[in-house]
C-alpha cells in the first residue's frame, strides 16, 4: 500500500502510534471497502456503458453545434418562458457547445469515480530543509564566488555599479513623459464664458426662460460645445460643462453662490458630482435636492448647491445665468471655481 | 571503430517496446526527463472537495484566455467616433466610439460572438469569486503556515491583479456603465497628494475621457496584467506541486506523509474532467444567464448615468467604502487632501491588502510557531484565527452590501440617509461581535469533539429503567472520527519573559517580548486541551461499562 518504507518501520511515519512532527496520535487507515463495479462484473459494465454514452452524446451535441450555427438564423429572436426573449442561434449553439463540454467532464469523472481504483496510497513527504552539510556547501560556493569577483574588497567597482543600476531606470521613467500633457490649469477651466447661450443637451437648441415650467429640470451644455467637440474630437469639455437647468419659486431660494446668479427663480448649477465626477441625476423637485446615483452625495440646490448628505465634500458649482434679449438663457460669466471632482493642487 | 570513439558513446539502452515508449525515449534522450516523469506521474494528491476551488480558478483563468483570445480578433480597442450602422436597430445612427461599435457588433453580427462575450463575463465573475473563496479556505484551514507563506504571497498578488484585471477589461466596451466607473477610477487618481493629476493626465493622456485610455487599457487587460498572472499561476502551482499538498488530518494522515491517489491515471480524469465540468457550466450559463448587456445601457457619455449604477460584485466592497465614508476634506497651504476619497479607495485596500499577505508571519510571530505544517487545522481548532477571519469577513460583507444601498433603499422602501447611516454604525459593531460569537462556537464545537471522544456519541436510544430511570445509550465514535477529532496538536503560549535575567541585569528586550507573550497568551487563550491517553482510556472504559449495564438491563427487561 505504502510506497517507500518510512524510516520509523511505521507506514504513516509514526512513532509509538504519535505523529513525529505534531504529537498528534496516528490511527490506522480504515480497510479499503470494494465499490459495486470491483466484485460485480455487470455493475462494471454498466459504468463503462454509462461513460461511454456520456462520451457518445458530447459528440453529438458537436454536430448539433454545427448545424445550429448553420441553420438557425442569427437574427431570430425566440421568445422562452421564464428567459424571455433570446436570440436563437446564440441560445442553440450554446446549449449544445455547453452540453458537449460537460459531458466529456462528466464521463471522465465518473470512468474515475466508478472504474478506477478508490484506494488510497500513502506517499512520503520528502524534508524541505536541506542537511547542514549541503547549507554549509552552497554557502561556501556563494562565499567564493563573491570573493572571486572581489565585490566586497573592490569598494569603488561595487559603488559605481551600484550607481550605475540605481539610475538605468531613469530613462524608462523618463520615456513615460509623453504619456499625456501636464495639468496645468485644465482642470479648473470649462468652455462656459460671458454671453455664452445655454442649450439643451440632447437637440442643442437655445432656452427661452418663460418656456421652464416651474419645477422643471434641464439637462444642459454650453451652445458652443458642439463646434469644440468637432475640434478637438474628444468628449473632454462634455464631462466638465454639462449643467442642469431647475427652476424654483424664487421665494425658495434660500442662498446662491452669488448675487443675482439666478434669472427669476432658474438656477444653473454644474452636473458633475464635486465627489468623482458621476453625472448627477436624480432631482427632487419638492425638496430641491440633487442626488448623484454612483455614491448618493445630496446637493440641496435651493442652498447654495450645498452637501447635505453623502461622501462629497465641496458643492455643486453654480453657474450665473441670466437672459438675452430675446429671452433665452445665457452665462453672466464661466463658473468660477473648478468643477468635478477635488484634486490635489485644487486648494 | 577505435576503443576511443566506443567509451564516449551513450551505454546501450534496451529498445522501446511500445510506441508510447519510443516517444518517451526520444524525449529522455534529449531531456533526461524520466525521473521527472514518473514522479509527476507517481504524485499522491490528497482528496477533499475544497481543494477544487482553487482548480475552479485555474480553469476559469484558461477559459478566460481561450475566449479573450477569441474577442480581439473582432474588438477594437479604439474611441474614435463613429455612427453605428449595424444590425442591432435602437442604436441605429447613435455616436459611439469603435469600442462600443465593435463590442456591438460582437455581440449581434458575429455568429457566437455573444456566446464567447458572455462566457468571458462569466467566467471573469467566476474567477475573481474562486480566487476569493480559495483563498478563504487555506486561511481558515491554516494552509498558509510554514512552508506556504511564499506561496500566500503570491496568491494576495493574484487576487489583487485579478480584481484590476476584471476592472480593465469590464471597462473596454466604453458603454454607459463601464465609463462611469471609469470616470470613478480616474476621480481616485486625481484624489492622490502630490501627484495624482499627473498619474491621471499621463493614464488618460490629458482629461478625462480623452481618446488614450482604451488602447492603453487594452494592452494592460490582454498583456500586461494577464502575462503577469500566468508567470504568477505557474509559480504557485510548482509551489504546490514541490512542497506537496496539505491534506486534512484523517487515519492513516500525518504531517510527514500525504494520503490521497495518484495523478495518473486518477486526477488526470479528475481533475481534466473537472476542467471541462467547470467549461461546460460556464458556458450553459452563458447561453442561458444574460450578463453586461451593454446594448441596453448605451454608448458612454460623461453627461449620462444609469440610476442604481452597480460594479461588477469584487469591486463592490470597493464601491461600498466610498459611499459609506463621511465626507472630510481638509486643505492644507492651498493643498486638498480628500479623506472621503483616499480613505476608502485607497487607505483601507492597502491596509486590508498588506495585512492578508503579511498574516503568516503576524500569526507565526504571535504565536512563536515555528514548525512546519502539513496537516490541515480544522477552523474550530484554531478559535482565535477563525475568529479573526469572520471578523474580515463580514466587514468586507458589510462594505459590499452597501455598496448596494441604493438598491436596498429602494427595494425596501427606506431612507438611503438612514441605511448609510446604519452601515456606518454596523461597520465597526458588526465585525468585533462576529469575532467574540464565533470564537465562542468553535469553542463550544471542540467541548462536544470532547464530549464525542470521551463519552462516545448520542445514540438517540433512551432505555428507561426497572426503578423508573432514565438512560441514554451512548456509543464509541469509530475509529476515523477519531482520528480527524484527535488531530488537534496541543499548544502552549509563550511564557512572559522576566524583566531581568538570573543575574539581575535589566533585559532590554523585554517590552517587545512582553508584548510578543501577551499576544500569544491572547492567541491562544481559552484553550481546551484534547484528552490524554489515560482520559481516553478511562472513557473507553466508562463507556464500555455503560453499555454493559445497559444490555444486562435489557436482557432483564426481555426475560421478564
Amino acid at each position: 500500500m505504502n510506497e517507500l518504507d518510512h524510516p520509523t518501520g511505521d507506514p504513516y511515519g509514526a512513532k509509538d502510534g504519535k505523529d513525529l512532527i505534531s504529537g498528534i496520535t496516528v490511527f490506522p487507515m480504515e480497510p479499503h471497502v470494494p465499490r459495486k463495479a470491483d466484485i460485480d462484473p455487470k455493475a462494471a459494465i454498466r459504468a463503462e456503458r454509462q461513460v461511454a454514452t456520456m462520451f457518445g452524446l458530447s459528440s453529438l451535441m458537436i454536430i448539433l453545434f454545427v448545424v445550429a450555427y448553420i441553420k438557425v438564423p442569427a437574427d431570430l429572436l425566440i421568445t422562452i418562458p421564464i428567459l424571455g426573449t433570446v436570440n436563437a442561434n446564440h441560445l442553440a449553439i450554446g446549449l449544445a457547445f455547453g452540453m458537449a463540454i460537460l459531458l466529456i467532464g462528466l464521463g471522465a469523472i465518473h470512468w474515475a469515480k466508478k472504474l478506477m481504483p478508490d484506494e488510497e496510497v500513502i506517499q512520503e513527504r520528502h524534508a524541505l530543509t536541506s542537511s547542514n552539510e549541503e547549507r554549509a556547501a552552497v554557502q561556501s560556493s556563494l562565499q567564493r564566488g563573491a570573493a572571486e569577483s572581489g565585490f566586497k574588497e573592490r569598494k569603488i567597482i561595487r559603488r559605481s555599479l551600484l550607481g550605475a543600476l540605481a539610475l538605468f531606470p531613469v530613462p524608462l521613467i523618463v520615456l513615460l513623459r509623453d504619456l499625456g500633457p501636464l495639468p496645468g490649469t485644465r482642470l479648473r477651466e470649462t468652455i462656459w464664458d460671458k454671453g455664452i447661450h445655454l442649450v439643451t443637451d440632447a437637440t442643442y437648441k437655445k432656452i427661452k426662460a418663460s418656456d421652464i415650467p416651474l419645477g422643471g429640470l434641464i439637462n444642459a451644455v454650453p451652445e458652443n460645445l458642439l463646434e469644440v467637440e468637432h475640434e478637438e474630437e474628444t468628449l473632454n469639455q462634455r464631462g466638465k460643462a454639462s449643467i442642469i437647468i431647475v427652476r424654483m419659486d424664487p421665494a425658495e431660494i434660500v442662498s446662491q453662490q452669488g448675487d443675482a446668479w439666478d434669472y427669476q427663480g432658474i438656477l444653473a448649477f454644474s452636473k458633475i458630482c464635486t465627489h468623482l465626477g458621476c453625472p448627477t441625476s436624480l432631482y427632487q423637485q419638492r425638496t430641491h435636492h440633487l442626488l448623484c446615483p454612483c455614491h448618493q452625495s445630496t446637493f440641496d440646490l435651493s442652498d447654495s448647491g450645498n452637501v447635505v448628505f453623502g461622501p462629497a465634500a465641496r458643492r455643486m458649482p453654480q453657474l450665473a445665468i441670466t437672459v438675452d434679449a430675446e429671452g433665452y438663457l445665457v452665462a453672466q460669466s464661466g463658473f468660477n471655481e473648478p468643477v468635478g471632482p477635488s484634486f490635489w493642487e485644487r486648494g | 571503430m577505435s576503443t576511443t570513439e566506443e567509451s564516449i558513446q551513450a551505454p546501450a539502452h534496451a529498445a522501446p517496446n511500445t510506441k508510447g515508449g519510443a516517444v518517451g525515449y526520444y524525449i529522455d534522450d534529449r531531456l533526461s526527463s524520466a525521473n521527472f516523469t514518473k514522479r509527476l506521474v507517481d504524485k499522491v494528491f490528497p482528496d477533499h472537495w475544497s481543494f477544487m476551488l482553487g482548480e475552479v480558478a485555474l480553469y476559469s483563468f484558461i477559459i478566460l484566455l481561450l475566449t479573450g483570445t477569441y474577442l480581439t480578433l473582432f474588438f477594437n480597442p479604439s474611441m474614435t467616433e463613429v455612427i453605428y450602422n449595424g444590425s442591432y436597430v435602437p442604436l441605429k445612427g447613435v455616436k459611439m466610439s469603435e469600442a462600443f461599435s465593435s463590442t456591438l457588433a460582437i455581440s449581434f453580427d458575429v455568429r457566437g460572438g455573444l456566446l464567447m462575450r458572455q462566457i468571458h463575463h462569466w467566467a471573469a465573475l467566476f474567477f475573481t469569486a474562486a480566487v476569493s473563496v480559495h483563498l478563504l479556505r487555506v486561511f481558515f484551514t491554516g494552509a498558509f503556515r510554514k512552508p506556504r507563506e511564499i506561496n500566500w504571497v503570491i496568491g494576495t498578488l493574484l487576487l489583487v491583479l485579478a480584481l484590476l484585471e476584471g476592472f480593465s477589461g469590464y471597462s473596454l466596451p466604453d458603454d454607459l456603465l463601464s465609463g462611469t466607473g471609469l470616470r470613478i477610477a480616474e476621480g481616485i487618481m486625481q484624489a492622490i497628494p502630490l501627484v495624482g493629476t499627473y498619474v491621471a493626465m499621463f493614464l488618460f493622456g490629458g482629461e478625462f475621457p480623452g481618446t488614450d485610455i482604451m488602447p492603453r487599457l487594452y494592452s494592460i487587460h490582454i498583456l500586461l496584467i494577464p502575462g503577469i498572472l500566468l508567470a504568477l499561476i505557474t509559480v504557485h502551482l510548482i509551489m504546490v506541486f514541490y512542497q506537496k499538498h496539505t491534506q486534512f488530518p484523517g487515519p492513516g494522515r500525518t504531517e510527514s506523509n500525504v494520503v490521497g491517489f495518484r495523478l495518473f491515471p486518477i486526477y488526470m480524469a479528475k481533475a481534466g474532467g473537472f476542467f471541462f465540468v467547470v467549461f461546460g457550466i460556464t458556458v450553459l450559463i452563458a447561453a442561458l444567464v444574460t450578463i453586461n448587456p451593454v446594448w441596453l445601457y448605451g454608448p458612454y457619455t460623461p453627461s449620462q448615468v444609469t440610476a442604481g449604477s452597480q460594479p461588477d460584485w469584487y469591486i463592490g466592497w470597493l464601491d461600498g467604502a466610498v459611499r459609506l465614508m463621511p465626507n472630510l476634506e481638509s486643505n492644507i497651504f492651498g493643498y486638498t487632501l480628500s479623506w472621503n476619497i483616499l480613505v476608502p479607495a485607497l487607505v483601507i485596500p492597502g491596509i486590508m491588502f498588506t495585512a492578508l499577505g503579511l498574516y503568516p508571519w503576524i500569526e507565526a510571530w504571535a504565536t512563536g510557531d515555528k514548525r512546519e505544517h502539513h496537516l490541515l487545522d480544522r477552523p474550530r481548532n484554531a478559535p482565535t484565527r477563525t475568529g479573526l477571519g469572520v471578523m474580515s469577513l463580514t466587514f468586507y460583507m458589510i462594505l459590499v452590501i452597501s455598496g448596494g444601498n441604493d438598491i436596498i433603499a429602494s427595494a425596501f422602501n427606506l431612507s438611503i440617509n438612514q441605511i448609510t447611516w446604519g452601515f456606518r454604525f454596523l461597520l465597526f459593531i458588526i465585525p468585533p461581535l462576529a469575532f467574540v460569537l464565533t470564537k465562542r462556537i468553535c469553542l463550544g464545537l471542540q467541548r462536544r469533539d470532547n464530549d464525542k471522544l470521551l463519552h462516545g456519541y448520542e445514540t438517540g436510544r433512551i432505555l428507561r429503567l426497572p426503578s423508573g430511570e432514565f438512560l441514554e445509550i451512548h456509543e464509541p465514535i469509530g475509529e476515523a472520527e477519531k482520528a480527524k477529532l484527535l488531530a488537534k496538536a496541543d499548544v502552549t503560549p509563550l511564557e512572559l519573559p522576566s524583566k531581568v535575567d538570573a543575574n539581575g541585569v535589566r533585559n532590554p528586550k523585554a517590552a517587545k517580548s512582553v508584548a510578543r507573550a501577551k499576544l500569544s497568551q491572547w492567541f491562544y487563550s481559552d484553550v481546551i486541551p484534547t484528552p490524554t491517553d489515560e482520559e481516553m482510556r478511562a472513557a473507553a472504559e466508562h463507556v464500555a461499562h455503560e453499555l454493559h449495564e445497559a444490555e444486562s438491563h435489557l436482557k432483564e427487561i426481555s426475560q421478564h
